[in-house]
């Protein structure tokens, strides 16, 4: 069966594609550090955040709209933490209304949590839609990989990537042989039968890790992962990396001085 | 001639007490083209897991004279290369270049010797261009070759290889039969597809409920219609063709 690449577009040209791994990453982990640490009452330096980041969206030429609408996804969870501060947060009050039996307030400091939060975490995203979109996954395993992250964690994501796809499959196979037997009924039959294809499920996974672990002792593992280096660290790196390290730093470090 | 796989009253039981395989003695020579052939759950994966020391029963297994213990694993691994069933759990890198490489890396060559070994082998099995792709994305017949191309570049000298041409379409299968004769090692193959073997083999071992029947050359195997028959490898005696 075909799948989306999970990596779309990372096969494209442009100048932020042809970057460095290593470069891309370290400048992701920056910007997202500066965005945390900025307060959330400075403005202009989430104008500047934004400018920067749909400035490298333009140039990499990923469609603008599909990073637009991949970059909802975070709104959910975002809302699903945050949507109660409003209300919870003392402080000067804007608006109060009366639900029912409880009287509700929401406060103008809650409210600023709240759009921090969406900001912050929006910007982020951005940014990480951007990297993932411009990078294929396995030279982003190779860049973490030759950032120190610890190898077995790099294994670990590589594998996900690997089966991720293999177990979608599996997981569409269960349905159709399902709903081919006409699956209904009620409610409580329902959720034993979907019950059941999760353990199934979790099981056939987990014996499939032992048949992928025999595969790699056929061929010599030892439980220590080698890769040969196919990286180049190059002068457009330097440049992008100085250039978009002074302007992230400076606004943050403005933020504080302010 | 040389002895390239010798099993001595091997028995083997998995974890939940069921028995896998009994008394099972065989002697491979090198340059041989053996197939291994039985129904359904005969034992033919277990045994062949044997052979490079993934599991461990009860009884002698040699490879090249040596037996398979800890000392010697890593040299046999790299003299007898084991291909999977299944190519989805043999290809487990994110490129089918660093899935070809994997053996090679782990063998300590050179990086130049990497990239050599991994040129080759993907030229011998017809999937040379096929580097930067990941491997979820081939078509079954290209996994398997891909299979295929991760143990040649570790160049071994007998190719074991499990269920070639499982759920593979005829023209695929006769490719990769095509494909497999030219292979230069000692082979030994797991299936119960007889065209396949009828094909590659000139020795067939048969294996039912984890013992060995039969063993002896292609042709008389092939041959003898109740033997298959009643092992499950041909059409039921009784049960005509209308």
């Amino acid at each position: 069966m075909k799948h989306a690449f999970l990596d779309r577009y990372s096969d494209r040209d442009s100048f932020i594609h042809r970057l460095d791994p290593r470069t891309k990453l370290i400048s992701v982990f920056l910007f997202i550090l500066a965005v945390a640490l900025t307060s959330p009452d400075m403005w202009p330096a989430f104008a500047v955040y934004f400018i920067v980041i749909a400035a490298l969206v333009l140039l990499s030429r990923v469609p603008v709209l599909y990073v637009l609408k991949r970059s909802l996804v975070i709104i959910p969870f975002v809302l699903l933490i945050a949507i109660f501060v409003p209300f919870f947060k003392e402080g000067e009050v804007v608006g109060s209304y009366n639900i029912w039996l409880w009287q509700v307030s929401v406060t103008h400091s809650g409210l600023q949590v709240l759009w921090n939060i969406l900001a912050k975490a929006w910007l982020s995203i951005l940014s990480l839609i951007l990297l993932t979109s411009t990078t294929k996954i396995a030279d982003l395993l190779r860049g973490l990989e030759q950032l120190h992250l610890p190898r077995v964690m790099v294994m670990i994501l590589s594998f996900m990537y690997r089966y991720i796809f293999v177990l979608v499959d599996e997981v569409m196979r269960m349905k159709q042989a399902r709903d081919s037997r006409n699956f209904g009924g009620r409610r409580l039959w329902q959720l034993r039968t979907i019950g059941n294809m999760t353990g199934t499920l979790f099981i056939r996974s987990y014996e499939r890790g032992e048949r992928v672990y025999a595969a790699m002792l056929a061929r010599g593992f030892d439980g220590q992962s080698r890769t040969l280096h196919q990286l180049s660290f190059g002068l457009s790196d330097v440049c992008f990396g100085i250039g978009f390290g002074v302007v992230v730093i400076f606004t943050c470090i403005f933020n504080f001085l302010y | 001639m040389d002895e390239v796989v010798r099993v001595e009253n091997l028995n083997f039981a998995y974890p939940d007490g069921r028995q896998a395989l009994t008394d099972v003695s065989l002697t491979i020579n090198r340059g041989e083209s053996v197939a291994l052939i039985g129904p359904n759950g005969a034992g033919k994966s277990t045994l062949l897991l044997h052979f490079n020391g993934i599991l461990h029963g009860n009884g002698q297994v040699k490879v090249f004279s040596r037996p398979v213990d800890d000392k010697n694993l890593k040299e046999v691994r790299k003299k007898l290369g084991l291909v999977f069933q299944n190519p989805d759990d043999q290809l487990f890198s994110a490129t089918v270049f660093d899935d070809v490489a994997f053996g090679p890396i782990n063998l300590g060559y050179s990086e130049n010797e990497v990239r050599q070994a991994v040129a080759s082998a993907l030229e011998r099995v017809g999937m040379a261009g096929y580097e930067q792709r990941s491997p979820h994305h081939l078509s079954l017949g290209e996994k398997k070759r891909v299979a295929i191309a991760t143990i040649l570049s570790m160049s071994p000298e007998v190719m074991v290889i499990d269920e070639p041409a499982s759920n593979l379409d005829p023209g695929g299968k006769w490719l990769l039969i095509e494909l497999l004769q030219k292979l230069p090692a000692t082979r030994i193959i797991a299936s119960h597809d007889l065209e396949l073997v009828e094909a590659l083999c000139r020795r067939i071992i048969v294996l039912d409920g984890g013992r060995i029947v039969a063993d002896g050359a292609a042709e008389r195997i092939l041959a003898d219609t109740p033997l298959l028959a009643s092992h499950g490898l041909t059409r039921p005696e009784g049960l005509k063709a209308t």
